[in-house]
């Protein structure tokens, strides 16, 4: 947080970021509220472990595991995985393009708004009659069925919080394509804002199938519709198609972001020129591409036929390609490199063979005669978590560690960041590892117990124990986080003292309009080039001026508000209660009134105006 | 900021909708979203092609059973003139005539008014022939794509009314000027889809 | 900056020349939307006059729609002006992903 932030109360502070329009703040808020969740998602993993560890364990009855799982799986995908990505996406992309701000800064702000408020929808199932159950595929034959409102929760939360994602993904995409700054080509962008740029191509075409998918659900459910009820000539697979056509791009959307944050920390740490530069543009639009022509590998045993089967396995197995150049540009890249082995570089040397072990599961899986045999074992889960936690997150915590300094000012310790790394290194394969063979000799996955003398036991019980390995790995990260914050020791522009990209010329954490003066960009690793011809920065593109801003808002909150409490409308609806529609339409009113408020009073924004600017830098030097 | 400053015929740029930054990120976001909205419909499409006239027993309607050319056709030509009088807006837009510009968008206006209202009489009509929302996979479908697509028409007609009453008097300027055009755009896009599904739900129904 | 309008002092050619592009332009709508009401009785006709077959029917109808959205895009939406290759790429690359959705759910729902 900036000095001029902790000067003011904690209401002013509170009022400022939930009014923020400013994509490092919105950066903030992605972060903390990703981090909940992920805590979240990871205590009901850990759970899960405590649960299977024994056999014939009651810790946690049949019915309280399934929600524990569907849970598990539905936050660390939609409300921690993506949202963290988001925050790095909203903390640097902007900042890699030398642009002051997004192209939509108050439709970022409402993307955060209604990623927060469907994830909180979601989560409040635990309180109010229960949490879904249906597995995070929510599958139609059973949800249909699923008592309660626990599927309920997870329809329309989702709903919500992937309208954000969608709206989100729609401004980075116009952010790169309009506000690069001068000389900026797009062949010129670092490797993380171009897999920003495709992952929110993926999700501008993935995710309006799930909203699809989540309205029919919601009108089977609520509105007595008939769509997946085949005695009503309705039809499963439906759910599974359209829940596959966004699921298997997603998981894209996920690792392609995390491989542009890998691609950054290995030419950061290996000071060297990221190898093959061109090839990973290509790759990363490939796998973009190729992302959504293999869904139904995921329905391979539903019975769709050999021909479809054939084409799918064989669509699947090309994405190996693109991903093999990946692995040896990277590679290639620490090849003579002169390589410092910070914490963020100890995450991205771990991640090759991890990811690589997850990519060859993959290719297994994905030979569809043999699929018979994986599907729905822990060998699938084994493959899952190995790409999903060998990349993803072991990028977002190398992220954390990359990046923290320019997000808060502050370098977080290396030491206990080294620490987290080994504990949760270690704790991972401990984990998942055996999971693979647990699923070769027969376990089955989403079961809430398993018999003694089966040969299952000594292996879930490793599980367990790198489950632990694993939580005590996050809580150093916690502690870490605290200390760091505590002692607040400011670092400069380019703590690393190896940056390559653009957000490394300016301050950290960086002033609220970016860039006093664009930069001129004259090639790619721009700010690089300039420290290597003796420069102490990048060169003007333009002269002072005046920097025009965007005002911050209250709608946004407003707007989602009013969606929140819609839901709760719909979802009673069901229950015959008098106010349910009366709800639904007020909540409605809301976000449509709050909309025509947006349209009725204009918002021009402020201007910056070049003397205060002028002023600031001199203030700085006194 | 340029886009509150008055402007005359004389100064008015040639493509006011992309003039300033903020017109231009506007004029390209919502083509994405448009891009967007093209896979939501094939969603839409998609699910209705695979239900149509799945019913629970014979004694439910099918599409050939239901649909009637005429009144498709002149729902057709309602939607594809508002089409072409946006496009006369847009052009009176361009030629910064604020008044010719809102009179066709009114036009506009009671067109998709006119459409919104042979749908609601269509649907009306349906239910009393049994074909209803909850009847079946194959009214499930049925109502969720052209209901949608309605829902769309609905949206779109308070977009234009609302942009309308703000600009009432104060005119043409480079802030509003973007506003219009992708609202006109929304409308256009609104007509593309149409064209798919009197030919998708309807011809396709009654050739069965 | 791009949000600098054109210069006050611009000529009178100038703007005579825009307004006879404009004109212009507005005819070629207008002839591509009588094509379009041509296209859509053509397609009306097909199915009124029984006794085509479905075999023709159909890839005749889903054709006269596919042109006359060509029409709607390029001419009503202005796709064939200049500025218009990002909106095109991600429409078509739109299109064609729901195309695939499209066929999937034509041949793999029902077995």
């Amino acid at each position: 947080m900036s000095t001029i932030a902790q000067k003011k109360g904690f209401g002013a502070v509170l009022w400022d970021y939930l009014t923020t329009v400013d994509h490092k703040k919105i950066a903030h808020l992605y972060l903390i509220a990703g981090g909940l969740f992920f805590i979240m998602g990871g205590i009901e993993a850990v759970l899960i472990r405590i649960q299977l560890a024994v056999p014939n364990n009651d810790f946690v009855s049949a019915g309280a595991f399934n929600e524990i799982i569907t849970m598990h799986g539905t936050t660390m995908i939609f409300l921690a995985a993506m949202p963290l990505l988001f925050a790095f996406m909203n903390a640097v992309m902007p900042l890699q393009i030398g642009a002051r701000d997004v192209a939509f800064p108050f439709v970022n702000a409402l993307g955060f708004w209604l990623f927060f408020f469907g994830g909180l929808f979601l989560n409040l199932s635990w309180f109010l009659g229960g949490a879904p159950d249906a597995g995070w595929t929510s599958y139609a034959s059973l949800s249909l069925h699923s008592k309660g409102h626990g599927i309920d929760f997870y329809v329309l939360g989702l709903q919500i919080a992937g309208l954000g994602t969608l709206i989100g993904g729609i401004n980075f995409l116009v952010t790169i394509i309009n506000m690069r700054a001068p000389g900026m080509t797009y062949m010129r962008m670092p490797l993380f804002t171009w897999t920003t740029f495709v992952a929110s191509a993926m999700i501008l075409f993935a995710f309006p199938p799930l909203t699809v998918g989540l309205t029919l659900m919601m009108f089977d459910r609520l509105f007595g519709a008939n769509f997946f009820d085949v005695t009503m000539g309705g039809n499963t697979i439906i759910w599974e198609h359209l829940f596959w056509v966004f699921g298997h791009p997603e998981v894209y959307i996920l690792i392609l972001p995390a491989f542009g944050i890998f691609s950054e920390i290995f030419s950061t740490f290996s000071r060297k020129r990221l190898f093959g530069y061109s090839s990973m543009v290509f790759a990363t639009v490939l796998i973009g591409f190729l992302g959504f022509m293999v869904w139904a590998h995921h329905m391979f045993t539903t019975g769709l036929g050999p021909v479809a089967n054939a084409i799918f396995a064989v669509a699947t197995m090309a994405i190996g390609v693109p991903t093999g150049i990946k692995i040896f540009n990277w590679l290639f890249t620490m090849w003579g490199g002169s390589v410092k082995f910070t914490t963020p570089m100890y995450y991205a040397f771990a991640f090759i063979p991890s990811f690589v072990m997850g990519g060859v599961t993959g290719v297994m899986v994905a030979t569809a005669a043999a699929d018979y045999q994986y599907h729905d074992t822990y060998f699938v889960v084994a493959h899952f978590h190995y790409v999903i936690v060998g990349g993803v997150v072991l990028a977002l915590l190398a992220g954390t560690h990359y990046w923290w300094p320019k997000m808060f000012g502050t370098m977080l310790n290396e030491t206990l960041g080294k620490i987290t790394f080994w504990l949760f290194f270690i704790g991972f394969h401990l984990t998942f590892f055996i999971q693979h063979f647990l699923g070769l000799w027969g376990m089955p996955r989403r079961v809430f117990t398993f018999l003694p003398g089966q040969g299952l036991d000594a292996g879930n019980l490793i599980s367990s124990v790198g489950a632990a390995f694993m939580s005590a790995g996050v809580m150093i990260l916690l502690i870490n986080i605290v200390v760091t914050q505590v002692k607040n020791v400011k670092v400069g522009n380019d703590p690393w003292g190896d940056g390559r990209t653009l957000e490394w010329a300016i301050a950290s954490p960086p002033p609220y309009y970016n860039f006093k003066q664009l930069p001129l960009v004259r090639g790619l690793d721009a700010y690089w080039l300039e420290k290597m011809e003796g420069k102490k920065g990048m060169t003007p593109a333009e002269p002072i001026g005046d920097i025009h801003m965007p005002n911050s808002s209250f709608i946004p909150f407003m707007i989602t508000l009013g969606l929140f409490i819609a839901a709760f409308g719909a979802m009673y609806h069901v229950n015959d209660k008098p106010w349910a529609i009366p709800l639904l339409i007020f909540g409605l009113a809301v976000t449509f009134g709050s909309m025509l408020v947006r349209s009725f009073k204009d918002d021009h924004g402020y201007h910056i105006h070049k003397e205060e600017l002028t002023q600031d830098e001199k203030g700085a030097k006194a | 900021m340029q886009a509150e400053e008055k402007l005359t015929y004389e100064t008015w740029p040639a493509a006011p909708e992309r003039a300033t930054l903020e017109a231009k990120n506007k004029f390209l976001g919502f083509w994405l979203f448009l891009g967007g909205e093209t896979v939501l419909f094939s969603s839409l499409f998609a699910t209705y092609l695979a239900l149509k006239d799945k019913v629970p027993d014979t004694s439910q309607p099918l599409a050939k059973d239901l649909f009637e050319l005429p009144l498709t056709l002149v729902a057709t030509m309602l939607l594809l003139t508002s089409s072409l009088t946006s496009v006369y807006a847009m052009y009176h837009m361009k030629n910064f005539a604020f008044k010719k510009m809102m009179l066709w968008l009114g036009v506009t206006v009671l067109l998709g008014l006119g459409f919104l209202g042979l749908e609601v009489y269509e649907f009306n009509m349906y239910v009393h022939e049994g074909h209803k929302f909850t009847s079946s996979a194959f009214g499930s479908a049925f109502y969720s794509l052209v209901g949608f697509h309605g829902a769309h028409v609905t949206f779109g007609l308070g977009w234009i009314l609302a942009l309308m009453i703000r600009n009432y008097k104060r005119g043409l300027n480079l802030y509003n000027a973007p506003k219009f055009y992708v609202a006109s755009l929304y409308w256009h896009f609104i007509d593309v889809v149409w064209v798919f599904i009197f030919t998708v739900v309807y011809l396709m129904g009654m050739v069965g | 900056m791009t949000n600098q309008p054109l210069s006050s002092n611009r000529s009178r050619v100038d703007l005579e020349y825009r307004r006879k592009t404009n004109a212009e332009e507005m005819r070629y709508q207008i002839v591509s939307f009588t094509l379009m009401i041509f296209l859509t009785l053509l397609a009306f006709a097909a199915v009124a006059i029984k006794g085509f077959t479905s075999w023709f029917t159909i890839p005749f109808i889903v054709l006269l729609a596919a042109v006359q959205v060509v029409f709607q895009l390029y001419y009503f939406m202005h796709m064939s002006h200049k500025g218009h290759e990002a909106p095109s790429m991600f429409l078509f690359t739109g299109l064609f992903m729901g195309l695939i959705i499209v066929l999937a759910f034509m041949t793999i729902i029902w077995w």
